[in-house]
């Protein structure tokens, strides 16, 4: 039987659907809506909360917590400072990646990582040599993420210790009398909050969460509107863009964190002062120029789309919901040149977009590439463009 | 003159075809001056906040029509466009139950069962056959009309191909178009369904903007118009610009500015400068004047052709025929900043229902009777009104916690029998406010302020001759290659490098910029020649 999150009993009165997914054994909704267009743009254009009470939480102190960290961890946490959070990945001996999360600092010693997978024994392992302790503290904690740009409004009434809050950083606050973390990170490349709270007090803050919320019509959205967010925001997904090299069986699952396009967490290689797992291989990967993939953006225009289907009798609707599967991408000589492993037609940008793998020589901005589609039961390709990412990227995410 | 005041071409009118008529020409390298006469762009696609936080869509209150095209040819997300979703249709009843269509189509069915069980497969057979019609007509929509009257070879080619085009039709869509395109919308759902308020959900948008009612042969063509509309490749869906549709027309205008187009405002255009028959510049109400040797009309036909240009340098013929244009506008806006949620009994505290249009057309003969008022040249006892709380759609249209409703109320005559809209306008609205308040047992105390939109202002404020929203009535007889003259729909004038592309051109009104498209295309094809 799925477990329910602490939130769950004011969650089932929300849903209109009682669509319910399984999200690491959890009930999660797949949306509360009818519509999931509707969910999106509580997100793009007003504020939306999603329940993330399911994410693997640990704590891990002591002496040795920054030396631990910053060997397990492909991205340097030394920089980081307490009261600040960054997105992170680690990966293996082979320079692949197995898995992301975000990892906060609340003191010298003391971080709190997110994932969306265990990890517990594989840290533990990997701890023995350190002072360090790591304790999955996933139940104590409800969690919960508020999104949009009437996201800062709406907790501003409810405690005035974020409004300074700047992007990826985290403060201790009071909501209803309860002890809460409010960080500002989030999955929706949006301007977002994400809340921290004891597991028994959740619905004490989730209530005064909805009173604040109400004027600026906050609503809940599910795990179809957080893919939707989360691709226009070129933010990748474990087991939709990558799994984890711990769990491959051959090579074409493992992906290097250059291939992902994440080499941007890896600043300070180069150091020899701070060796991580995975250094090694990564450096030599770069040096020989061995990367097999770029991950790119891709776009279809409206008039290429449109075209594909009433150039074949049928109506051209787009799905706005990210398709489950991935999709082969051809050069102009029908020769596969990669795939997309996310696509989907994006309400605000107002075309179909995808997050796709590509040959490096492929992967230029502006490239003509083709994505296969299925029309009147045939394979056709149709013309797009390669983009960088991310495709959304407003000014307030960050300001 | 000086070099200053040279153009290679100017637009008349900021309204949103005069935007995008501007822009693409500005994209194709022309140099463009837009000269607008008031003091914002957007002509009837604006948004004005009358009150601290409150925003008025003042008159258009919807992304009805906009072409898909011109969003991705003038890359208007780049701009801000920015189109919400309105996820809901709901049409409260004379009984206190209501019919209430929303975004899930097994939902959907349920709720049409509960009034008809017929109707489920009825709406869906409707929805396909009118499916079909739109897919028919579109291209005829969504290209310039042939010039019956020419000897251009680009004409003869539009005509062969138009003729090819109906021979692929079967019957049955052809007699559907041909149904739609001269019948009466009531008698078109007649064969499909049996409840009388999903016929007049339907039917209530047939009968926006024109002076008719569903019963009347001529509703059809204007229900299927209407319907051309669509948000993300929904036929038939409408979407509402953030910031309402002054918020598109500001996209718009930073569109053609950034292509290169300059904007001046309160400048306006009195008449044009003309040689020979041919247009070389326009002069302003102080007298300046401004050459260029493309000058494009946005203004409505009567205005485009008997007010700018000097009719005597016009065909007899061509100022015989707009001064039989029909504009007779019908039409009016009463827009609401409310202090809290309208109170619909049967909904209790839901508000999902708010998430689109809200239709006060209880019936189809309660709309057709509102029409029997304005045959006899007075505004319906009980109007139909096509209403929308738009802050539901976009929070930050009014302060958190308050609301601003757009009621669009037809049928309101432009020209009322013995009397005048300064003596009737606030009777008018209190009609209106008398309809919300017998769906919504608290409307009267929600209400902070009411702005009243009469055609005799809609016609002062935004130049559209009689207050006709269409820039010109929906007839058939006023449509594709009648549109705004037999020989005329191809956006030139007998007035060399005079053009048109207003909404009184095709395919005609609502927030669609085809005719700013068509023009800026018929202009570029004519410059290179």
């Amino acid at each position: 039987m799925l477990k329910h999150t602490p939130f769950h009993e004011r969650l089932e009165e929300l849903s209109q659907t009682q669509a319910w997914g399984n999200w690491a054994g959890y009930l999660s909704a797949l949306r509360y809506d009818l519509s999931t267009k509707h969910e999106y743009f509580a997100v793009r254009n007003g504020a939306g909360f999603f329940d993330t009470s399911p994410l693997h939480k640990y704590w891990i102190r002591g002496r040795d917590a920054e030396r631990f960290c910053s060997y397990v961890f492909a991205r340097d946490i030394r920089p980081l400072k307490p009261g600040r959070a960054q997105y992170t990945i680690w990966c293996d001996d082979a320079g692949c990646v197995m898995e992301d999360g975000v990892i906060f600092r609340f003191s010298s010693d003391e971080f709190l990582l997110t994932a969306a997978e265990p990890n517990l024994g594989y840290f533990r392992q990997l701890a023995r040599p350190f002072n360090v302790e790591i304790i999955d503290c996933s139940e104590d904690y409800a969690s919960i993420a508020i999104q949009g740009p009437r996201s800062r409004a709406i907790l501003e009434a409810l405690t005035p210790d974020i409004s300074d809050l700047r992007y990826f950083a985290f403060a201790e606050t009071k909501i209803a009398d309860t002890p809460v973390t409010v960080s500002r990170t989030g999955f929706s490349g949006d301007l977002g909050y994400e809340l921290f709270i004891p597991a028994g007090d959740a619905l004490r803050v989730f209530d005064a969460l909805m009173e604040a919320g109400r004027p600026h019509a906050l609503r809940p959205y599910g795990d179809e509107a957080l893919g939707m967010t989360r691709i226009e925001a070129g933010l990748p997904l474990i087991n939709v863009e990558f799994s984890s090299s711990r769990y491959a069986f051959t090579d074409d699952e493992r992906f290097t964190p250059d291939e992902l396009g994440l080499a941007w967490l890896l600043k300070g290689i180069d150091d020899p002062t701070r060796p991580f797992i995975g250094r090694d291989a990564i450096i030599r990967e770069r040096m020989e120029g061995t990367s097999r993939w770029r991950t790119v953006g891709i776009t279809v225009s409206w008039q290429d789309f449109y075209e594909l289907f009433d150039g074949n009798g049928l109506l051209a609707i787009p799905d706005e919901i990210p398709v489950s599967w991935e999709t082969m991408i051809y050069n102009d000589r029908d020769k596969r040149i990669g795939y997309a492993t996310s696509f989907m037609y994006s309400p605000v940008l107002q075309c179909h977009i995808g997050i796709a793998r590509v040959k490096p020589k492929y992967a230029e901005p502006g490239a003509e590439v083709f994505i296969e589609q299925t029309v009147n039961h045939e394979y056709i390709n149709v013309r797009a463009t390669v983009t960088t990412l991310p495709f959304y990227n407003p000014e307030r995410k960050t300001a | 003159m000086s070099d200053l005041h040279a153009y290679d071409a100017i637009v008349i009118g900021g309204g949103h075809n005069g935007l995008t008529n501007a822009a693409y020409l500005a994209k194709a390298g022309q140099r463009v001056l837009l000269l607008e006469q008031r003091h914002i762009v957007g002509g009837a696609a604006i948004t004005e906040e009358l009150r601290p936080g409150f925003n008025f869509t003042t008159f258009s209150y919807a992304l009805s029509l906009l072409r898909p095209e011109i969003i991705a040819e003038l890359d208007l997300v780049r701009f801000g466009f920015m189109p919400l979703y309105m996820r809901s249709h709901f049409a409260p009843m004379a009984n206190g139950d209501y019919f209430l269509i929303g975004p899930d189509a097994a939902v959907n069915r349920a709720e049409i069962a509960r009034h008809s069980k017929a109707d489920v497969d009825g709406m869906e057979r409707f929805e396909h056959d009118t499916a079909r019609v739109r897919q028919f007509v579109r291209p005829l929509f969504d290209s310039i009309p042939p010039n019956l009257f020419s000897d251009d070879p680009a004409d003869t080619e539009r005509m062969a191909w138009l003729v090819k085009h109906l021979g692929n039709a079967d019957k049955k869509l052809l007699h559907d178009t041909v149904r739609l395109l001269t019948g009466s919308i009531a008698d078109f759902v007649d064969d499909y369904l049996e409840s009388d308020i999903i016929k007049a959900t339907i039917c209530s948008a047939a009968c926006v903007g024109i002076k008719l009612g569903p019963m009347s042969p001529g509703s059809g063509i204007n229900w299927l118009y209407l319907s051309m509309g669509e948000h993300d490749g929904i036929g038939g869906s409408w979407s509402f610009h953030k910031g309402g549709n002054g918020g598109f027309t500001q996209v718009l205008a930073r569109a053609a500015t950034a292509y290169g187009a300059e904007i001046r405002l309160d400048s306006h255009v009195t008449r044009l400068i003309t040689d020979g028959g041919e247009v070389r510049g326009v002069v302003l109400d102080d007298g300046t004047e401004f050459r260029a040797p493309i000058v494009v009309s946005s203004l409505d036909p009567r205005r485009t052709f008997l007010q700018l240009a000097d009719p005597r340098e016009l065909p007899a013929d061509l100022v015989e025929t707009i001064q039989r244009f029909r504009f007779q506008g019908i039409t009016s806006k009463v827009n609401f900043a409310l202090d809290g949620v309208p109170h619909y009994p049967a909904f209790g505290d839901r508000t999902d229902q708010y998430g689109g249009f809200i239709n006060i057309a209880p019936s189809v003969e309660y709309m057709e009777r509102a029409y029997d008022a304005a045959k006899y040249g007075w505004y319906s006892e009980h109007p139909y009104i096509d209403a929308s709380i738009q802050s539901f759609i976009d929070p930050d249209m009014a302060p958190p916690g308050k609301h601003v409703m757009s009621c669009y109320v037809m049928y309101t005559p432009y020209q009322l029998k013995d009397s005048s809209w300064d003596a009737e306008r606030e009777n008018m609205a209190d009609r209106v406010q008398a309809t919300m308040q017998r769906f919504f047992p608290n409307f009267n105390d929600l209400v902070l302020q009411r702005e009243i939109v009469s055609p005799d202002i809609i016609e002062a404020k935004t130049g559209l001759s009689e207050g006709n929203i269409y820039a010109g009535e929906f007839f058939p007889h006023q449509m594709y290659f009648f549109r705004p003259a037999p020989g005329y729909s191809d956006y030139r004038t007998p007035i060399r490098g005079y053009y048109q592309c207003g909404s009184g051109t095709h395919p005609g009104g609502c927030v669609i910029g085809a005719p700013g498209r068509f023009a800026s295309q018929q202009i570029v094809t004519d410059l290179k020649r």
